[in-house]
């Protein structure tokens, strides 16, 4: 009876993905429905085609690479687990006593590392733990588009580069990244809050 | 003979009488009032009756969802998450002011932390977006007793489940066979109606009765839907030589406009059932048909269209520019066809209620038989009118912008969400252009800068 339910049984595996990502059952279920939603389909997973129909992704400039986060390794559909999983590294961080976090339980999603990581891959192309000066100036690229001539890029890219990159080899780790960004508020600017 | 038993009889005399009983009150209270154009006031007596049930239901499954300690799963149409509304320009400032370790520098050109704007953004649309949710039916906020729209349905008590049941033999058992009667009525009325007249010379009399045979076969349509509709402002309606320009929800729109005033129609030649409406039609008075072929040229369209207004004698066209059906809370793009042609320009706003059966025709998900079902299995069509007042082109105004000045006077006057993006998303990709607007205004910001910087 009805076409929607309104009971967290109807996501599979449910209670694992609770704990993986740390999202509230009424989040769970609203994300659930969206997914849905953009499954046009009903094929039961996703592809790039869905995610590029939307509409405003398609104009935002980094549309690409934050359709890319989603198909990690080549893979060419993300189901719904896979899906929660991107988006939990935008969950808000709540006010946990850090003392009472069981050390041994990998680190949350949405933890401060985890985000930093995740913006991180967005500018490290080939995936091999440093963003080289040509993976920086691609993606620079994707932001202007055509609005910037290639020297005025190429300059940009060589002072960021050089700002952020300490041991000299002309690419910035992901150590390197995140002291460059030690001060940032990542906490407020990486989360996005689901209405209850 | 094979031998009856007595009450088979008495059976048959009961049925033939319950029928004829039907068709007499058929006749009185639904038909005689379309043909004059009056009416009893039952379809408003109906709803007020409706509204109270639903109220009482959804405190029903409150209450049962409270003894469960549970929260009721209620839809938000105004999107799932808390978003800020600030520009790209004042973000990236903010998230370049909170993480520089360097002293205030306006001058700054591009930094690591901007990713960071483009990355929340977008992943804020990927959670939701102005427009894949305008394509599926709006949720309510209370129940109305349809299974179709009931998000809750493990909270229901016994006595709601009766009342349901209730429901739905009245509709399924009562109603749907009175509607379909009806429409099965005004059909072949309007087809029969319209060739008849077509027989007539051309004057006077041939206009007067095709109006009336067109507005009444519409009006027994209006009543096989039971569409209770409020027309505001009629002082305001078409007039002939002009275009009437409406946001598109469903098929039944045409309806519901045409059954106030006379229209000429404008759409594509179809087959079967709908072309024999179609040429039955255009019998009677001139409306605007093209064959699939002639659709895909502007120009003829266009020319065909300009010549029908220009004669003075010939009906106001009602065109629906949205091109799609949208699901009645926003308005989406105005094609500019139907604005370049230089007619007057007569506005209307159709705002249904959804909580009496929900209008919008999600063609992606049912076909056009589901959907009238569909239609004639609900309470009710409620719906609004507004006529807004004419508009004309102004001089230094082209078709685009003139198409948008229309838009935004119908969402406002419906209370819809005006929006910018193409209906046609539905099916198709957004194009490149509205992707240079955003990099153009990012890159304003990272080299405008470094301009200023080597002048000095």
């Amino acid at each position: 009876m009805g076409t929607r339910s309104s009971h967290v049984a109807i996501i599979p595996d449910v209670d694992d993905i609770r704990r993986d990502t740390g999202f509230s059952q009424a989040s769970l279920l609203r994300l659930y429905h969206r997914f849905r939603a953009l499954d046009r389909n009903k094929k039961g997973y996703l592809s790039r085609m869905d995610l590029q129909q939307i509409g405003a992704l398609a104009v935002n400039p980094l549309g690409d690479r934050i359709i890319d986060s989603f198909f990690p390794h080549g893979s060419q559909c993300v189901d719904f687990p896979g899906f929660v999983r991107v988006l939990a590294h935008f969950r808000p961080i709540e006010n946990e006593d850090p003392g009472t976090r069981d050390p041994k339980q990998p680190e949350p999603l949405n933890s401060r590392m985890n985000k930093l990581r995740f913006a991180f891959q967005l500018y490290d192309l080939d995936g091999d733990g440093k963003i080289s000066r040509q993976e920086m100036l691609q993606v620079l690229r994707l932001m202007v588009g055509v609005q910037v001539t290639e020297e005025q890029l190429e300059s940009i890219t060589d002072r960021t580069v050089q700002e952020a990159d300490e041991d000299g080899d002309g690419a910035v780790s992901f150590l390197e990244f995140t002291k460059s960004l030690e001060k940032m508020n990542i906490e407020q600017k990486m989360s996005i809050r689901i209405l209850k | 003979m094979f031998l009856l038993l007595p009450f088979d009889s008495l059976i048959v005399n009961l049925l033939g009488i319950s029928l004829t009983v039907l068709f007499t009150l058929l006749l009185v209270f639904i038909i005689v009032p379309a043909i004059f154009g009056v009416s009893f006031g039952i379809r408003k007596l109906y709803m007020k009756t409706l509204l109270k049930i639903f109220a009482w239901a959804t405190l029903r499954m409150e209450r049962g969802a409270k003894e469960k300690n549970h929260q009721l799963y209620k839809p938000y149409t105004n999107g799932i998450i808390a978003k800020d509304p600030t520009s790209l320009e004042e973000e990236i400032k903010e998230i370049r002011r909170s993480g520089s370790s360097k002293a205030l520098d306006n001058t700054l050109e591009f930094e690591l932390s901007d990713i960071f704007y483009f990355c929340r953004k977008g992943m804020e649309t990927i959670m939701d977006d102005e427009v894949t949710k305008r394509f599926s039916a709006e949720e309510l906020e209370s129940w109305n007793l349809l299974s179709r729209t009931n998000y809750n349905f493990q909270y229901i008590s016994l006595r709601l489940t009766v009342l349901w049941g209730l429901g739905v033999l009245i509709r399924y058992c009562f109603l749907l066979p009175l509607r379909i009667a009806l429409a099965f009525t005004g059909i072949s009325l309007l087809v029969v109606g319209t060739t008849v007249v077509g027989y007539l010379p051309n004057g006077r009399l041939k206009e007067f009765l095709s109006k009336h045979v067109h507005l009444m076969c519409y009006r027994i349509c209006v009543r096989a839907l039971t569409a209770i509709i409020t027309y505001h402002d009629r002082k305001n309606r078409p007039r002939n030589g002009g275009i009437c320009v409406a946001n598109h929800t469903s098929p039944i729109d045409v309806i519901i406009l045409a059954s106030d005033g006379y229209y000429a129609m404008v759409g594509q030649v179809h087959g079967g059932l709908m072309g024999v409406i179609q040429r039955a039609m255009v019998k009677a008075c001139p409306h605007v048909w093209f064959e699939r072929s002639e659709v895909k040229d502007r120009h003829l369209v266009a020319k065909r269209l300009t010549e029908h207004v220009q004669d003075k004698s010939k009906l106001p066209i009602l065109i629906f520019p949205e091109g799609t059906c949208i699901n009645n809370t926003s308005v989406m793009m105005f094609k500019k066809g139907s604005f370049e042609i230089g007619a007057t320009v007569y506005p209307v706003a159709i705002k249904y209620d959804p909580q009496f059966g929900d209008a919008f025709w999600n063609s992606s998900k049912y076909g056009m038989v589901t959907y009238l079902l569909r239609m004639m299995t609900s309470w009710a069509i409620v719906c609004s009118v507004w006529y807004l007042p004419p508009m004309t082109r102004e001089k230094d105004e082209d078709a685009v912008q003139f198409a948008n000045r229309v838009k935004s006077a119908i969402a406002r006057q419906g209370g819809l969400v005006d929006l910018l993006w193409d209906g046609g998303l539905k099916r198709e990709k957004v194009k490149d252009t509205f992707k240079e607007e955003q990099q153009k205004l990012y890159s304003k910001m990272i080299v405008g800068n470094h301009e200023d910087r080597s002048r000095s």
